[in-house]
């Protein structure tokens, strides 16, 4: 365990090392922010609410959910792709770690510094120009805070499953790449998931993305109430269970018919 | 060697590369679609709960959107520098490019190319088309010729925008979280800009000049006669940041210290 702990610190230094343009990133998130703000206040054009959120809770939601992907987001699956395609995984794979767990903590290492360099600021600053609703529940706080770390678990295991497709691909930017907007559009990172049509709606409960960024940023903006919270949280769980299985399975496979290009 | 010639050659080998992995070819083309639809479809979903954005039409805003898909085809097809940071200075790849007789933005330029994005066009095409029937506009005679000079207008304020974003490396080589935002700022063109406020509408329209990329040019399409003005000025800002950018590459890489090995 003391090794893969060693993984998440060095790459936490690695990016502190790095941290004087996460500042400036702050400013364009900011503007970012604000431009969804005019957006969602003409959308709603006087409108108490849209399925049951009201303009400040959007933006709140809003600024939640990309604060909250600068914590979950990674791009382990490019790393991996990348290792694969200069035949450096053949180095890895006979160092004495389980490679895939590494993977894992490195993006850990990533996502605690942003949470607390980007994350954290950006939001201080965004609430000070903008009327969000933020909770003083401890009893929120707690849950989304559940609820972000099963988001980064989901998020992480589908980044794994596309990079390991690469053994089978050789070159699967293009793969990436689609999985990304999928990402962005069916998390609920850009729309909250309630917007969308009920048909579409029942399709996305057959998927684990909505748990990426929805549920976390639903949990932050009071959107969801009660036993909701549990429920979403379960099924966060149920979720990061099951993509174990595939993983497992691809990780096999991919290690008999693994071939080195190189290196 | 003219420029000419040597574009050519590379777009050459890069037909070599791509026939390589055709697999992934289809899969990159699927996954340019995908995204395509991503944003028609947050425009379909918006306007399934409200009939108007501040006084424009559905079919207005797709309109603006198919517009807006053609510039930024263009523009990802040549400028693809949002990873020249990672790729080019932490891996000290510029090192190599800098000893070649060729600009060393060109370089840049070729080996990034990304034919594929072209696709775009057609998107743009189909969604223009599609929505330009709903409303039902005419094409005069003088449309398609001001239609290419939007164009290109645009995929230069684009390429303007990022190379100059590109060019802070030269400075600091630290990474930095603003080129992936910068994605999602240039969508925020694509909507009427007065439904921002003040701050907001003076960054999209002079220092981020996003608005000349979607709705400006568009506007003139639609007919909208109080943004004639700004629509002609979509060649002139997109020229003007785009000779900036270019100085401030040719400053910049007087400034680059190799780095890597």
């Amino acid at each position: 365990m003391g090794k893969y702990i060693e993984m998440i610190r060095i790459r936490f230094l690695m990016m502190l090392a790095y941290r004087t343009n996460y500042y400036s990133g702050i400013i364009i998130y900011s503007i970012n922010i604000a431009a969804y703000y005019f957006l969602w206040s003409a959308i709603y054009g006087g409108k108490e609410d849209i399925e049951g959120l009201s303009v400040i809770q959007m933006t709140t939601y809003i600024a939640v959910a990309w604060m909250a992907r600068a914590f979950y987001f990674n791009n382990i699956d490019r790393e991996i792709a990348l290792e694969i395609k200069e035949g450096k995984v053949a180095v890895e794979l006979i160092r004495p770690y389980h490679y895939l767990s590494m993977k894992t903590m490195q993006a850990l290492g990533e996502g605690i510094f942003r949470l607390l360099f980007f994350s954290v600021p950006g939001m201080v600053i965004v609430s000070l120009i903008f009327p969000l609703k933020i909770s003083a529940d401890p009893a929120t706080w707690g849950f989304f805070a559940i609820s972000i770390v099963f988001s980064f678990m989901i998020n992480t295991q589908i980044n794994l499953m596309t990079g390991i497709l690469t053994f089978f691909l050789f070159n699967n930017d293009g793969l990436i790449r689609a999985k990304r907007v999928v990402i962005d559009l069916f998390s609920g990172l850009l729309l909250p998931i309630s917007f969308y049509p009920l048909w579409a709606q029942s399709i996305m409960g057959y998927f684990p993305f909505q748990y990426i960024s929805y549920v976390p940023s639903m949990i932050f903006t009071g959107g969801f109430a009660g036993s909701e919270v549990w429920n979403a949280i379960m099924m966060q769980f149920l979720w990061v269970a099951i993509l174990f299985i595939p993983i497992q399975i691809l990780w096999v496979l991919a290690k008999k018919q693994m071939v080195i290009q190189g290196g | 060697m003219s420029y000419v010639s040597i574009f050519m050659q590379y777009v050459g080998q890069y037909m070599k590369t791509r026939l390589t992995y055709r697999t992934d070819m289809i899969v990159e083309i699927f996954s340019d679609l995908l995204f395509q639809a991503v944003n028609l479809v947050f425009i379909l979903v918006v306007f399934g709960h409200t009939k108007l954005l501040s006084g424009w039409t559905k079919d207005e805003i797709i309109f603006i959107y198919g517009f807006f898909l053609i510039p930024f085809a263009v523009f990802s097809t040549f400028f693809n520098i949002w990873d020249f940071n990672e790729r080019y200075i932490v891996k000290g790849e510029l090192d190599r490019i800098l000893t070649r007789p060729i600009h060393s933005l060109f370089q840049v330029i070729l080996e990034r190319l990304e034919l594929e994005s072209m696709f775009g066009v057609i998107t743009g095409l189909v969604v223009m088309v599609y929505a330009g029937q709903n409303l039902g506009l005419t094409i005069e005679w003088y449309d398609p010729v001001l239609f290419l000079l939007f164009v290109l207008g645009g995929s230069l304020v684009y390429a303007g925008i990022f190379i100059s974003i590109a060019t802070i490396s030269f400075w600091s080589d630290s990474r930095t979280a603003i080129m992936p935002m910068m994605y999602n700022i240039g969508n925020f063109g694509r909507y009427p800009v007065n439904i921002y406020n003040q701050i907001i509408r003076f960054v999209l329209t002079w220092i981020l000049p996003f608005a000349f990329v979607g709705v400006c040019p568009a506007a003139f399409f639609l007919g909208k006669t109080d943004w004639y003005l700004y629509a002609f000025l979509t060649p002139v800002m997109g020229i003007a940041f785009f000779i900036f950018s270019i100085i401030l590459w040719n400053i910049g890489v007087t400034k680059y210290r190799g780095a890597g090995n």
